[in-house]
């Protein structure tokens, strides 16, 4: 992480007027930089923009708890970080990749290789189906041709209470 | 004293338990009758040995005896009566005892009924249910002992069965009291309910192994555990949906599932078994689908023991692992076993589980409850990858993973939505055969009009196109099963002149499996209908309040009133209670008290919300630490979560509906006829 | 899954699919017995060879001028490698103790201490090394790979590795007294 350095002023030589001079000026430069970069970097950054991001990080620390809810002390210090690199004006990406950076992959949601996760249950998924239409075209074969002594069948079978119905009434005979 | 006499208990226990099953075995291969017999009756005495054991332990439990391991782990003197009893499950231990002591009764239950047409059953039934008994009492005696107690030796203080030589009993002040995330009411019957569902599922494995060991592989089998898998179907359910009530009362994330792995460990057999719970409808009716049920009775019992061994063994990593321990191994092992005799058994009888009917159209209601299998088989890979992948990862490139909701919700989604479709279509489709304008002229009405509600929601609620889909197919579902429902109470008022009551009355009385369901399909979209609003129309924002100070989200605000702090010395707890007024579009609607409560034994914080809940929305309001609470103001998280009550109230029917789908039936169940004859209109029993 | 519709034929499960599924379900299970062999082990042990590691250090930590270690480059001198977190509170009851064995090592030139900031924040983690006056070279474990490559159980954890790049001793928790440090040091650099 890149933190503008504090200027050191370490050699104080009072040496000349133009010393004195030229080091007050330095001085009162130095306290104007930091004045500047805390314009550019705008209000705190509020609560509900930390928690945008911390919800899609996980607290590299405790198991399986989103970085938002997760009532730590770290994590109250993983928030910071995120309010403190916010007002930086850094993007969203590069709070993530920050993380990854130092914590490792296990950061974020979804593992970063996106294929391995999604491809191996689609295939599964896929062959799945497959088999099971390969199954049909077996079972079909024969009925193309008895479709239309199945087609008188499908009328009494459509209202099955008629026929309880009538099963009913019968055993009530 | 006490705590070794129940640990011989527990002994004496798995050594009957493993004499019962050598007894049905020798019995069985001898033909001897008499040690059949034998083993049956070692069998029913297991569990009044077990219910020995846990009184002992919850004898323990319930006075202090803080020189047991587990007494001392789990309770502390500030704990009510009532937890320190549940505290029999609240730790590895004790819960493994509750699961054997639960294995027992079920067992003893089964073996209670008559057998006499199914004699060539009774030995491998119980050779199955009390190997499972063994292994879990093997489990307690020989590595996670609850009777285990603290001995001060020369190395300092430790655990032991028995005494060690220069050890001396070691009884602390006061115990560590169970985690105070544990000491809800909802998480007092949500492991039970869990463990009811688990068990209860080892009776219809039981009788399947029996089935392919002896041949008998028609649908005996499955008609005698029909009551046992619903029943476990509905404990399993309920304790899902108590865990998700509860992780939405008290773990203060505005959520109820986190797709943590041992949510989905404990969801995995879920599926399986509501797969199978439709599947042997089919068997029953039509003689298919034997494989298929076959092989999802044994996925849900590998993945009931799976489960249980992923959230004890450390292998993952979750927010609800036990304490890593030496079980590990042990389970490794009974699992390997299973699964490879299972597999071997139904490689071996495949051939006999033959369809006695053949499937003649994609759109009949047996191919219906095919798709339906694969639907669930779908979702079981997607939940089964996304928990092995970070082990995978981790073994293989070294690199440590998190899959995440992201993951879950995209994969699944449309599986789901394929489910709910299939739950609109498959009431209506006929048996045998069925094509596109049969299928078609029965449904186009309620598709029309679930269409004609998604318009409307279209211009009244939300343009989002997942959630229109998804309202879409709820009120699809709806209708339909509605539509099935007055449609069977109709022909009933015609033809025997009942008002629309009696009708509706009697005829779930008549057919209590069919109706039962339709109204649990009906509990379900009701569920879905909370599930959508949370999942997309959730709106959440926090801020820091100083009193007097007033935040808004939607339509509500809420005004930061004044905070408050105390001891409840006796029960162990600090309390800090801020109170909140809540308007919504400048209407008063109340006040709001979320609170954090500080359990001083375990050092650990709960954060319970305050909420207000209507069907339209649940107004949820967290106490958030962010920022220590103090005269610098208090940091509040709010949520809107629209629609979740429906969630909630789906359960509720739901449960109804299983109590209704389970109802002894009226009339004697009549003997199925042997010979299938493809006639679609002789319905075989009165159980439609 | 699939059958024939001439019912004559009982045909069992071919052999081909057999192997796939017996190979599907040794695999699965090799998986999770991996996985569980994992989970069971403990910490890297002594007598162990430490594998060459990469530790970049916070500026202001680094040790002469550089601000990257390896751990190969250090092979001659006993290494104790020190794994923290400013958000640790056992770790704190150390610090002092480290601090003052470093003071008393370093002109040897035999001895060098690596602090490994486990799973930190730096502002935060400056905080702490200044709070204890640590000057030690110290730097953040870059994506875990380093207490991984341990397989650290927490922290604090002290590894103790010798001249030839062996590791000699595992200190599980924080010290108690200074005499422990130099109990694990003195014998190797005699």
């Amino acid at each position: 992480m890149n933190k503008p350095r504090r200027l050191q002023i370490t050699n104080y030589r009072a040496a000349s007027h133009w010393g004195k001079l030229l080091l007050a000026l330095l001085t009162a430069f130095a306290f104007i930089f930091p004045i500047q970069t805390a314009l550019a970097q705008g209000p705190t950054p509020t609560d509900d923009e930390v928690n945008r991001i911390a919800k899609q990080l996980y607290c590299p620390v405790c198991e399986s708890t989103p970085l938002d809810v997760c009532p730590t002390e770290a994590c109250r210090q993983w928030r910071d970080l995120i309010r403190t690199m916010l007002a930086e004006g850094k993007s969203e990406e590069e709070i993530q990749q920050y993380f990854v950076a130092q914590y490792g992959a296990r950061v974020l949601a979804e593992p970063p290789n996106r294929l391995a996760t999604y491809l191996v249950p689609a295939v599964a998924i896929l062959l799945g189906a497959f088999l099971l239409f390969r199954g049909f075209q077996m079972w079909m074969k024969p009925v193309t041709a008895d479709e239309d002594e199945t087609e008188q069948t499908a009328k009494p079978a459509q209202d099955p209470y008629v026929a309880r119905l009538e099963e009913e009434l019968k055993k009530q005979k | 004293m006490i705590a070794n006499f129940g640990f011989g208990v527990l002994l004496i226990t798995f050594f009957v338990a493993l004499y019962s099953v050598f007894a049905a075995i020798y019995g069985e291969r001898r033909q001897l009758p008499s040690m059949v017999e034998s083993a049956r009756r070692a069998m029913l005495l297991t569990w009044p040995l077990l219910t020995l054991a846990s009184l002992v332990l919850i004898y323990l439990l319930v006075n202090n005896h803080y020189e047991v391991q587990f007494v001392y782990e789990v309770t502390s003197r500030s704990m009510p009566m009532y937890l320190k009893i549940t505290a029999w499950w609240g730790g590895q231990a004790g819960s493994l005892l509750f699961w054997s002591w639960l294995m027992a009764a079920f067992t003893s239950l089964v073996t209670l009924r008559k057998w006499d047409r199914d004699r060539e059953f009774l030995p491998w039934v119980i050779v199955v249910a009390c190997a499972t008994m063994a292994f879990f009492i093997g489990m307690n005696v020989f590595f996670e002992n609850p009777f285990a107690q603290l001995y001060q030796t020369f190395q300092g203080v430790s655990a032991y069965t028995l005494k060690p030589a220069d050890g001396i009993l070691f009884t602390p002040e006061d115990g560590r009291g169970l985690n105070p995330l544990l000491r809800h009411p909802g998480m007092i019957i949500h492991p039970p309910m869990l463990y009811l569902g688990f068990v209860a599922y080892v009776i219809p494995y039981a009788f399947a192994m029996a089935a392919l060991i002896t041949g008998r592989t028609d649908d005996r089998w499955i008609r005698l555990t029909r009551r046992w898998s619903l029943w476990a179907w509905l404990f399993l359910s309920f304790g899902l949906v108590l865990g998700g009530r509860w992780a939405y009362d008290v773990l203060g994330w505005g959520g109820y599932w986190g797709w943590d792995p041992v949510e989905i460990a404990a969801f995995m057999p879920w599926l399986t078994g509501t797969a199978f719970l439709h599947s042997v409808m089919i068997q029953e009716k039509r003689g298919m689908l034997k494989h298929w049920n076959m092989l999802l009775i044994i996925l849900t019992y590998a993945l009931v023991i799976f489960g249980t061994f992923l959230t004890r063994s450390g292998v993952l990593s979750s927010v609800h692992s036990f304490a890593q321990s030496a079980i590990g191994p042990l389970f490794f092992a009974f699992i390997g076993f299973t699964l490879i005799t299972s597999v071997a058994l139904i490689i071996y009888r495949w051939s006999s589980l033959k369809s006695e009917t053949e499937m003649t159209s994609v759109l009949s209601r047996e191919a219906l409850f095919l798709f339906n299998n694969l639907l669930f088989m779908s979702i079981l890979v997607v939940c089964f990858w996304g928990v092995i992948f970070p082990l995978i990862s981790e073994l293989f490139t070294g690199q440590k993973v998190t899959v995440g909701p992201p993951f879950y919700e995209r994969a699944t989604s449309p599986l789901f939505g394929g489910l709910m479709l299939l739950m609109g279509i498959a009431p209506l489709s006929a048996w045998g055969h069925s094509t596109v304008k049969t299928l078609g002229r029965a449904l186009w009405k309620p598709a029309i009009a679930a269409l004609l509600i998604t318009v409307v929601l279209f211009f009244t609620y939300t343009q989002r196109v997942g959630a229109l889909i998804g309202f879409f197919l709820v009120a699809f579902v709806i209708l339909v099963t509605i539509y099935e429902y007055w449609r069977g109470a109709y022909a009933r008022q015609r033809s025997q002149g009942e008002n629309v009551l009696t009708a509706f009355w009697n005829l779930t009385g008549r057919n209590r499996r069919r109706y039962g369901g339709y109204i649990i399909h009906i509990s379900m979209m009701l569920m879905a209908i909370g599930i959508l609003g949370i999942e997309m129309f959730q709106m959440e924002t926090q801020g820091t309040l100083q009193q007097g100070q007033t935040i808004s989200l939607g339509n509500y605000e809420l005004t930061y009133r004044e905070v408050a702090q105390w001891d409840d010395l006796p029960s162990g707890v600090n309390y800090r209670r801020a109170v909140l007024d809540v308007h919504e579009d400048g209407e008063y609607l109340g006040q709001l008290a979320p609170r954090i409560d500080y359990y001083y034994d375990s050092q650990q914080n709960m954060t319970i919300p305050g909420q207000r809940s209507t069907m339209r929305d649940d107004l949820y309001v967290l106490l958030v630490d962010w920022e220590p609470v103090g005269a610098s103001g208090a940091t509040f998280k709010i949520y809107i979560n629209p629609l979740v009550n429906w969630l909630w109230l789906g359960s509720f029917l739901f449960l109804a509906g299983v109590v209704i789908a389970a109802w002894p039936e009226k009339e004697a169940e009549r003997v199925p006829v042997k010979a299938r004859v493809r006639v679609p209109q002789k319905q075989t029993s009165a159980a439609d | 899954m699939t059958e024939t519709s001439i019912p004559a034929p009982r045909r069992g499960v071919p052999i081909w699919v057999q192997i796939i599924i017996w190979v599907f379900l040794v695999g699965l299970l090799a998986i999770v017995a991996m996985g569980l062999q994992r989970a069971q082990q403990g910490t890297v042990q002594p007598g162990q060879v430490i594998d060459n590691f990469t530790l970049s250090l916070f500026s202001g930590y680094e040790m002469d001028g550089k601000s990257e270690i390896h751990l190969e480059d250090l092979r001659g001198k006993v290494v104790v490698i020190n794994f923290w977190a400013s958000w640790c509170k056992p770790c704190e009851q150390e610090a002092a103790e480290l601090q003052q064995a470093w003071t008393e090592y370093e002109p040897t030139g035999q001895v060098l201490f690596l602090g490994v900031d486990y799973v930190d924040t730096e502002p935060e983690a400056r905080v702490y090394l200044k709070k204890f006056g640590i000057t030690y070279p110290n730097g953040p474990d870059l994506a875990t790979r380093i207490s991984q490559y341990f397989r650290i159980k927490g922290v604090p954890e002290t590894y103790f590795v010798d001249q030839d790049g062996v590791l000699q001793y595992v200190q599980v928790g924080p010290f108690t007294s200074i005499d422990q440090i130099r109990a694990q040091i003195d014998p190797l650099i005699k």
